[in-house]
């Protein structure tokens, strides 16, 4: 089922949590809305559920107005950050909840229910706990449990609040493959909430950018790490370092030096490149590029992470592969000519505006 | 040869066990053995006709009745009003959080007094309810209701806190899967606080059991019919049986400690259904 997002407004007092938000959500995709915290991604995600209500806007969900509805007749399943299981239930109870809730005409017989909550605990490979207490399972579990809980009603809608973010780095990069290999099998279109910028972008279809309560940018998540729409977006997406420079011919320039080809028009401009975007020179020979000295090294993991320091102290972060690194034979307190290999400008007159 | 000693990860076991038990002794059981060794200076036949006449038996009837109903009323009421105070915010909040310790706090013959002044037939709620031809005053009624207004803490000050701890993303689930407002209260919510719902009865029965001081004043302590078994105590006292008075305690003390043991049994049943780790 689609979910049209229309001029979403809400307000907390005097803060502003969702300001004229619009979208389409197709049928059948995995979103990711993404932001930092206090963005307001949380609150929009608990009115497209109707556990929150907008001061303005519609939520439409296969082009009905639910705006009226209340959250029980959305039809819409919600996963919570902390599970929010009922701790007085067995794993079984807690996924039966749903069906056993049901007014008498639209109840499954026993037999049936039993039958269903057994295929869903299979469905998130848990059917061995059925009669477990949730004090009784790990992290991971109590939200495979509580996903299983949610699909049990057959919602047309999947929202996620955050479904990892309570779980330690390892689980957590498990249960989003999981939850996206889930996905593929059941198609039930899905919102997932996330600050996490590397879950977004692993596991769903589409990433909505969120900020200060307005739509940053929506796209693939190639689109959106490529091309950036705002500072802020590139800025968020990976690690990045920011220059304050100004674009002359073609050429961004950092005061005497030239780092490199940049469109736009000329003018001053933010502007970013990612940590792994680029080269390193021995020495600070007049090869153009940005003389640096490096601070720090740690050499773990695929690549090397370097810390630099400009010659006006701001620090610099690069990321290359180990070996290349090694190849060069720097260390730390020697000096390089830092070249990227690609730059994103944004001029500051529009960022100011 | 050093002998290996296996460590607790939480010491001082046998130092708090033997602290407990003595303590125990000292408070509870040595006055307690006081009761049932003054008992057996009767004999078999003297004890039985002390606590089986029937002003006895009428009094057992009423202290046990009117406080398990009184126990039963505050669940009610209490849950209401813990329900109130955890969930909504409104003016004069703080007051009538106060407002509810207060039947802990007031001497009991000063309750026992105003709510006799306030009932008696010429008081302003006898007056009305005269009128409706209700008599509280030196009736039963009098007896629950001074039991009633003792408990009323009892049950608030358990619930509270359990309901304020219980997760208002649990209730907002229960809504996303389709269940009404009193399927969420039936199946969520009270399955989570019935234990403490379960000790604040508990509470709220023993203390209504030994209750005295509220209650004589509006009982009127009509034998057979408005008297206490607290205040037979007293009157036997009063009469120089000592042997008595501790004999008629004394089945107060094991029908007391039955129920209590019979609501604590109960609680740790519930409780351990679901906090049980494997």
């Amino acid at each position: 089922m689609s979910i049209a997002i229309r001029n979403i407004s809400k307000q907390f007092g005097a803060f502003k949590a969702l300001d004229d938000v619009s979208m389409d959500i197709p049928s059948g995709e995995l979103v990711a809305l993404l932001g930092p915290s206090g963005c307001g991604k949380t609150t929009l995600l608990r009115i497209i559920a109707g556990l929150e209500y907008a001061d303005q806007g519609q939520i439409l969900l296969a082009g009905d107005d639910t705006s009226a509805l209340h959250a029980r007749d959305r039809q819409v399943g919600f996963v919570f950050q902390h599970y929010a299981l009922f701790r007085h239930m067995s794993v079984f109870d807690n996924v039966a909840f749903g069906l056993r809730v049901k007014p008498r005409r639209d109840r499954p017989a026993e037999a049936e229910i039993r039958r269903r909550v057994k295929r869903l605990l299979e469905l998130v490979q848990l059917d061995w706990l059925a009669d477990r207490y949730p004090s009784q399972l790990s992290g991971g579990q109590r939200q495979r449990i509580a996903l299983a809980r949610a699909l049990a009603v057959e919602p047309k809608v999947l929202l996620l609040d955050e479904p990892f973010g309570a779980l330690d780095a390892k689980v957590r990069k498990e249960l989003r493959r999981w939850l996206r290999q889930l996905h593929d099998e059941i198609h039930v279109t899905s919102v997932f909430v996330t600050h996490d910028q590397e879950e977004a972008l692993e596991v769903s279809d589409r990433v909505v950018l969120i900020n200060q309560g307005r739509v940053a940018q929506i796209g693939t998540p190639e689109a959106v790490y490529d091309h950036p729409a705002t500072p802020f977006v590139a800025d968020f997406l990976g690690s990045v370092n920011l220059f304050h420079g100004r674009v002359e011919d073609g050429q961004l320039r950092l005061g005497e030096h030239a780092l490199g080809a940049a469109d736009g028009s000329d003018g001053s401009a933010l502007a970013f490149v990612r940590s792994h975007e680029f080269e390193l020179l021995p020495g600070w020979a007049g090869r153009g590029g940005l003389p640096a000295t490096i601070v720090r090294v740690v050499s773990v993991g695929p690549s090397a992470q370097i810390e630099l320091s400009r010659t006006d102290g701001e620090l610099v972060e690069v990321a290359i592969a180990r070996d290349t690194f090694r190849l060069l034979g720097l260390g730390e307190g020697d000096k390089v000519s830092l070249r990227p290999r690609q730059i994103r400008v944004f001029p500051t007159e529009a960022q100011a505006a | 040869m050093a002998s290996l000693k296996r460590f607790s990860p939480l010491p001082g076991f046998g130092l708090a066990m033997g602290y407990t038990l003595l303590y125990l002794t000292l408070i509870v059981l040595i006055p307690l053995t006081a009761v049932g060794a003054k008992t057996l200076s009767l004999g078999w036949e003297a004890f039985w006709s002390a606590v089986s006449s029937p002003r006895v038996v009428a009094s057992y009837q009423l202290s046990f009745g009117a406080s398990l109903l009184a126990a039963g009323i505050n669940v009610v009421f209490g849950l209401i009003f813990a329900w109130v105070l955890v969930r909504y915010r409104f003016p004069g909040k703080s007051l009538v959080d106060a407002l509810v310790d207060l039947p802990f706090a007031l001497p009991t013959a000063v309750a026992g007094i105003a709510l006799a002044t306030i009932c008696a037939e010429n008081g302003p709620v006898g007056e009305l309810l005269k009128t409706f031809a209700i008599e509280v005053a030196y009736t039963p009624y009098g007896v629950l209701l001074a039991l009633v207004f003792i408990g009323l803490p009892f049950v608030v000050r358990t619930v509270q806190p359990v309901l304020a701890d219980l997760e208002r993303e649990v209730e907002e689930a229960a809504a996303g899967l389709g269940a009404a407002r009193w399927q969420t209260f039936l199946k969520v919510i009270l399955p989570h606080i019935t234990p403490a719902l379960l000790t604040g009865f508990a509470m709220a029965f023993a203390r209504a059991v030994g209750e005295y001081g509220s209650v004589i004043f509006i009982a009127g302590n009509v034998p057979m019919v408005s008297e206490i078994t607290p205040l037979l105590i007293i009157t036997k006292l009063e009469q120089y049986d000592y042997a008595g008075a501790t004999a008629v305690a004394s089945v107060m003390l094991v029908i007391s400690f039955l129920l209590l043991l019979i609501i604590n049994a109960l609680q740790g049943w519930m409780q351990q259904r679901y906090t049980a780790e494997a």
